[in-house]
């Protein structure tokens, strides 16, 4: 059996367009400063780094991981660094977590970050391969029609996605790190903002941030001794397939799918509305929430927008859904998963501030990236066992 | 630790320039051949990892097409690490230690000839304080060769290193580069960059590379002569070229005492050194002496995969313990520049 991984110390820095005012180094020594001051550890207590970003043109720089080895207090350790796309910040803790579950580490910091002010994200997701069809319209480009799909598919009503939109904002007002904070945030203002991406409005798309996240991950004793409640990691599990084939729902993708039963399997949970308490998921699109309630499993298949529609989503309904204003209110990109993955963490542990969700002992942590191929999740709790 | 094993091993032609093949071109033989030869079935393969680097192809997510090269359905457990594949390598065996799983897929692919590698690999520096100065990464290895050279070494040591390299090469049918090399009249070369000559400098290479791993009781049943990992880390040092002694590679040492290079005789070592003079230091910092046979495939001087290169030392020095011409071996792997990450793996034909 692996041995039981705990998440004792998080770490954010605040997110926003720009910051000017730290090195990209800077910038991930903050947040693993600050995950280690939780944690109640020094440098001294780690013995590995695992980091992880989206690619690296978002910030022009070659496997950065090796400039940023001094910065992280490297020096004679090993780091290691992950790279799956959208779902990177999340598949880097899970590496991290691997670590310890495989009895190799005691005491792993994990890193996810994006300076996306150093280039241009639009640019860069846009590059054409040789001999491959180049989409060259970002990533929102890429999934309008796939949204459009489910719309027709599901029958679902305009006004979701403003919904989304709206609700995720109102969370991010909670939460002092979220990047958009948008005071007079209301149904008309999104409704009444740009079409970007048919039917993708500008406030319901993600914003373009700087910022990073870390986490201290431990074994059981850790997890056991620690400064603070910990969150325990009761499952993890990743799933890929590939872009484009002819049998594939990229809708509803199988990947994403498979990783949710994985998941669930190893947790006990065999009713995800009634046993998660709280989910932090990977919605860079309003209408994703929806989306991804039925491909988690949480509303049968063309039913998802119903949760939305219902309220149950908000803070207040039955399965709140990123209390911390999501990815579409803070979208460093290689962190945007973990900070998912984290922001779980905190509900569990009971550290999420104004945003804390009531009484949440089981959380989800979800990201996912590529063309929706590529997905990391995992499920924390309060307690070790039989919390489920 | 739970036992894992090397039990196949394929790699592409190392070639200057693949004109018509892309990355997944490139990639697909290479791992149809290491599934075919692991014996075990593809859909049965646990876990899949690879390692690529976006910017040899110039755009971003290069190992997502990869996927196409692995027949990823249904939907299977697979990460990517943008490094070599010698450290995916190394995620896959901790991945197997968790005990769900019994076998795992590694692969790694660069195409260098798409664009200008030296200057490629000047963005790999500080971004700051290094990289607005555009040194290449040959000026960089020529500045730890000039080093080590002032510590009271020869110029003949180095050709003697490529000379051997290129002699070796000749036996292995996927080198790039090879031949009967003389060490004195690699000597009358010109300078390339100083102290370095251009046989000093790995090639610029293009291929792939494929690993299959399993565990007990499935390694023995589908290899004769598993090659049994007994030791693998890997550590890293400061980026920074001013705050590290160029002419030792301690991490290199460090990772080979942890993986237990020196607790028996070491008959083969695949190291990957791109660099001439990069070999002695990388063989000194493992202890490594006379009895052992170092790059018998001709190591990275006769051909140089980036990002596939370490992956390789692996696959090249277990290739001979599992045809059973070495019972004990050992392969590196580098990264970043001047030998700032290095990676240690140690194998053994010896069961139990």
């Amino acid at each position: 059996m692996a041995e039981p991984c705990a998440v004792v110390g998080v770490g954010q820095t605040k997110y926003q367009s720009t910051r000017g005012d730290v090195s990209i180094a800077g910038l991930v020594r903050e947040a693993a400063l600050r995950a280690l001051e939780d944690a109640e550890m020094t440098w001294r207590d780690i013995d590995a780094v695992v980091i992880g970003k989206a690619p690296d043109m978002f910030e022009g720089v070659v496997m950065p991981e090796l400039y940023l080895a001094d910065a992280l207090g490297c020096a004679g350790k090993p780091m290691l660094r992950v790279h799956t796309a959208g779902s990177v910040g999340g598949s880097t803790a899970l590496v991290a977590a691997s670590l310890v579950q495989a009895g190799v580490h005691q005491r792993v910091l994990t890193v996810g970050f994006e300076k996306q002010s150093e280039s241009d994200a639009m640019w860069a997701l846009s590059r054409p391969l040789p001999f491959a069809p180049p989409t060259l319209a970002g990533a929102g480009g890429y999934f309008a029609p796939l949204i459009r799909a489910y719309i027709r598919r599901a029958n679902a009503p305009d006004h979701i996605g403003i919904m989304v939109g709206v609700k995720d904002r109102l969370n991010a007002l909670r939460n002092p790190y979220a990047h958009l904070q948008i005071e007079d945030i209301s149904f008309e203002k999104v409704a009444e903002s740009p079409m970007l991406w048919d039917p993708i409005r500008y406030l319901e798309t993600c914003p373009s941030s700087d910022g990073a996240c870390a986490m201290v991950l431990t074994d059981e004793a850790g997890g056991r001794r620690a400064a603070k409640p910990p969150a325990w990691v009761l499952g993890a599990a990743i799933r890929s397939e590939p872009t484009m084939f002819a049998g594939r729902d990229a809708v509803n993708p199988k990947a994403g799918r498979d990783c949710a039963a994985d998941l669930y399997a190893q947790a006990g949970i065999t009713d995800p509305y009634r046993q998660i308490d709280v989910a932090e998921i990977y919605v860079p699109f309003s209408w994703y929430e929806a989306m991804w309630m039925e491909n988690l499993g949480f509303a049968p298949d063309g039913e998802g927008w119903k949760m939305v529609d219902s309220g149950a989503t908000s803070v207040e309904g039955d399965m709140p859904i990123n209390p911390s204003g999501g990815v579409l209110s803070s979208n460093p990109i290689g962190a945007s998963g973990m900070i998912r993955f984290a922001e779980a963490a905190l509900q569990v542990r009971g550290q999420a501030g104004a945003h804390q969700v009531d009484g949440a002992h089981i959380a989800l942590g979800h990201a996912y990236g590529g063309g929706s191929q590529f997905f990391a999740m995992w499920i924390v709790g309060s307690e070790l066992r039989g919390s489920a | 630790m739970r036992d894992v094993a090397v039990v196949a091993f394929a790699q592409s032609p190392i070639v200057r320039r693949e004109e018509f093949r892309n990355e997944v071109e490139i990639l697909l033989p290479v791992v149809h051949d290491a599934i075919a030869a692991s014996g075990v079935g593809r859909k049965e393969i646990g876990f899949t990892i690879s390692g690529s680097c976006d910017y040899l192809a110039g755009a971003p997510f290069s190992f997502v097409s990869g996927l196409d090269a692995v027949g990823a359905w249904p939907p299977i457990r697979e990460s990517h690490v943008e490094m070599d594949g010698a450290w995916a390598l190394y995620e896959a065996w901790v991945r197997l230690q968790h005990g769900d799983l019994d076998s795992a897929l590694v692969y790694a692919f660069g195409k260098s000839s798409l664009g200008p590698l030296v200057d490629i690999l000047v963005l790999q520096l500080d971004p700051y304080y290094v990289a607005p100065l555009w040194p290449d990464s040959i000026s960089i290895a020529a500045l730890q060769a000039r080093a080590w050279l002032e510590k009271g070494h020869k110029e003949s040591e180095l050709a003697e290193v490529v000379a051997r390299s290129r002699r070796n090469a000749q036996s292995n049918p996927n080198a790039q580069l090879s031949g009967d090399a003389d060490p004195e009249a690699l000597l009358a070369e010109p300078y390339f960059t100083s102290p370095l000559r251009r046989h000093d400098c790995p090639p610029i290479s293009d291929g792939a590379a494929a690993v299959v791993l399993a565990t007990g009781e499935l390694a023995r049943r589908v290899c004769e002569r598993p090659a049994w990992i007994r030791g693998i880390d890997h550590r890293i040092e400061p980026h920074g070229l001013g705050v590290r002694d160029l002419t030792r590679s301690v991490s290199t040492a460090d990772a080979g005492r942890r993986a237990g290079v020196g607790e028996k005789p070491v008959d083969v070592a695949e190291l990957h050194a791109p660099f001439s003079h990069q070999e002695l230091i990388v063989a000194e910092a493992l202890g490594l002496d006379g009895t052992t046979d170092i790059n018998p495939s001709g190591g990275a001087l006769a051909g140089n995969v980036v990002m596939a290169a370490g992956l390789t030392r692996i696959g090249e020095a277990a290739s001979r313990i599992m045809d059973g011409r070495a019972g004990r071996a050992v392969a590196h792997a580098t990264s970043g520049p001047a030998l700032q990450q290095n990676l240690v793996c140690v194998l053994e034909g010896t069961d139990g």
